[in-house]
């Protein structure tokens, strides 16, 4: 069920991103399956949503050789809850001995024995591995309110086990509630890390797609929320990670990692054949131009 | 000894890293680099920043004749634009970046300015028969950080073909690496000599290529860093007569950064020790 390619509503209208050249490439390894039922996930992921399914081993392979031949700088594995991909382990092993590997995580699967085989992988690189696990407020009081009971108190525990193991995770952190904004549960929250070894832990503050399950929690995009060729600028423009990126889930390649439901997000079957120009005619495009905010870490 | 690039082939040249106003290490560098039988002496920019009194750098490179690139620090202070352009994303990174940027841009005479204008962006010569590019932070962007663990083959193949080059010799980072490609493609990374390379020494690093003793079997340029010290406790009592951060003089006596950390990719960040 491929949807149109590069069939983009209101293109004639919308300023449009050139492709720079492929640096990031996004893997979708989990696709849109998730242990978590987030209300706020702009793609809806769970359990049993399975429109972007596991990649195997095999397949990354296959994009993984495509990528080097373009030169792709960097990579990140991503889903839905990559962990949940039984595979997981033997793919970011590949994914690592050709580059820079960043995995997304809820961080409910980074026990002990996982956070000691991710050390003993990233040992055996030249390159980078950084593990990004995301938050949906400083506490639980706001966190599990989005992901369910008791899931902010694991993923701390998963944060500590990382720590032990000398990793210093990206710790996300998505604007769901207005006390994300304050500096109380922040300095709170940066306190508690300092004392499970994180010091000085890297933090990233994500807004909010008002796409998806989020559509439905609060709102979705309203009309004026969408950008014009007039309010843009070349640097605005290339400073997007669509400029410079594409992403991959086992129904072909998008765009970026939001636009994965977008039907118009579908660029193509291979890398090769989506460096080309996207219209930003989505009210996610507004949200990435207006917040100056990039998926990469 | 006239150590600017002559007509004839060059078989050994010096290249140095970010400076960042440490005129003592460049003043180390460049006699450690000629009495080594360097011929030529480049610098990749980043002259000012970090460090004290940032009119004594341009002076020196002009007095030995050594051929500047420019970086995003010459860049933005011959333009007195409003901020370093170093490119990092995080505040506090950049809260000490622009206490830098704000005491180099202030202590520049007009004169040294009106230089780093006329700077050239990128510079090609070639060694051994290989064409070099010269460049600050890659060939595609003046402020993109080329770090060791970021930086995958595949990639920078892609950065010698698109620019048309044989090796790339960069800085930026203030790390020195270097990686040699299966086309048989180079990239340099020289360092810097405006602080240590997080690694707890105080020595700072530049980059010797010398012609036709590739080693490991290659027909490349042998790159040999060279380790730089000097007076870093002159350098530290400079920095505190200035009024510069104490984070900064931590740096230069403990050879560990304690500033622009969250720039670091993962496996530079654990090496180091904060």
């Amino acid at each position: 069920m491929n949807g149109p390619i590069g069939v983009v509503p209101g293109e004639n209208t919308c300023p449009s991103v050139e492709m720079a050249g492929l640096d990031t490439l996004w893997l979708y390894v989990a696709g849109t399956i998730c242990n978590l039922r987030c209300t706020h996930c702009f793609i809806s992921c769970s359990p049993d949503n399975h429109s972007h399914g596991m990649m195997t081993l095999r397949e990354v392979r296959t994009h993984l050789e495509e990528a080097a031949r373009l030169g792709v700088r960097e990579y990140y594995l991503t889903g839905g809850e990559p962990f949940m991909n039984r595979e997981l382990l033997p793919i970011l092993e590949a994914t690592l001995r050709q580059g820079p590997v960043t995995v997304l995580t809820n961080g409910l699967f980074l026990d002990i024995k996982t956070c000691g085989i991710l050390r003993t992988i990233a040992d055996g690189s030249d390159y980078s591995l950084d593990l990004r696990v995301s938050l949906d407020g400083w506490g639980p009081e706001d966190h599990d309110a989005i992901r369910g009971p008791g899931t902010f108190v694991r993923c701390i525990e998963g944060i500590r086990n990382l720590a032990d193991q000398r990793f210093i995770p990206v710790i996300t952190v998505t604007e769901v509630a207005a006390s994300v904004g304050g500096s109380e549960g922040r300095s709170r929250f940066l306190k508690r890390l300092g004392s499970l070894g994180l010091p000085r832990p890297r933090l990233k503050i994500l807004p909010l797609w008002r796409i998806g399950a989020e559509a439905t929690r609060l709102r979705g995009y309203e009309p004026w929320e969408r950008l014009s060729r007039d309010a843009v600028t070349d640097e605005g423009l290339a400073a997007l990670q669509c400029s410079t990126g594409r992403t991959v889930t086992t129904r072909g390649v998008y765009v970026c990692p939001i636009l994965i439901d977008e039907p118009g997000g579908r660029m193509g079957e291979t890398l090769g054949k989506t460096l080309r120009p996207f219209g930003l005619s989505y009210g996610a495009c507004h949200t990435c131009y207006v917040s100056g905010v990039t998926c990469r870490t | 000894m006239n150590p600017a690039p002559s007509p004839s082939p060059l078989a050994r040249a010096a290249f140095f890293g970010g400076v960042y106003s440490n005129y003592l290490a460049l003043e180390a560098a460049i006699g450690d680099a000629l009495r080594r039988g360097a011929q030529a002496l480049f610098c990749l920019g980043d002259l000012g920043g970090f460090g004290p009194h940032p009119a004594k750098v341009p002076s020196l490179l002009r007095q030995h004749g050594v051929m500047v690139v420019q970086g995003n620090y010459e860049d933005s202070v011959g333009h007195d634009r409003d901020d370093c352009q170093c490119g990092y994303t995080d505040p506090r990174d950049n809260l000490f970046a622009q206490v830098a940027y704000d005491y180099t841009r202030a202590n520049t005479p007009a004169e040294v300015k009106a230089w780093y204008r006329t700077l050239p962006a990128t510079a090609r010569l070639t060694m051994g028969g290989r064409r070099l590019l010269l460049c600050h932070g890659s060939p595609r962007r003046q402020n993109e950080f080329l770090w060791k663990s970021t930086s995958p083959v595949p990639f920078l193949e892609r950065l010698l073909r698109d620019h048309a080059a044989d090796v790339i010799v960069c800085t930026h980072t203030g790390l020195h690496w270097d990686r040699v490609l299966p086309s048989g493609g180079q990239v340099i990374n020289v360092g810097a000599l405006g602080r240590p390379a997080n690694d707890g020494n105080t020595h700072v690093w530049y980059a010797l290529l010398t012609v036709g003793t590739g080693g490991a079997g290659t027909a490349g340029l042998q790159v040999d860093f060279i380790p730089v010290a000097y007076d870093h406790e002159r350098l530290a009592r400079d920095m505190r007569q200035e009024r510069l951060p104490e984070e900064f003089v931590e740096t230069i006596l403990t050879g560990w950064w304690t500033t622009c950390l969250e720039i670091l990719p993962a496996r530079e960040r654990e090496a180091g020790r904060f």
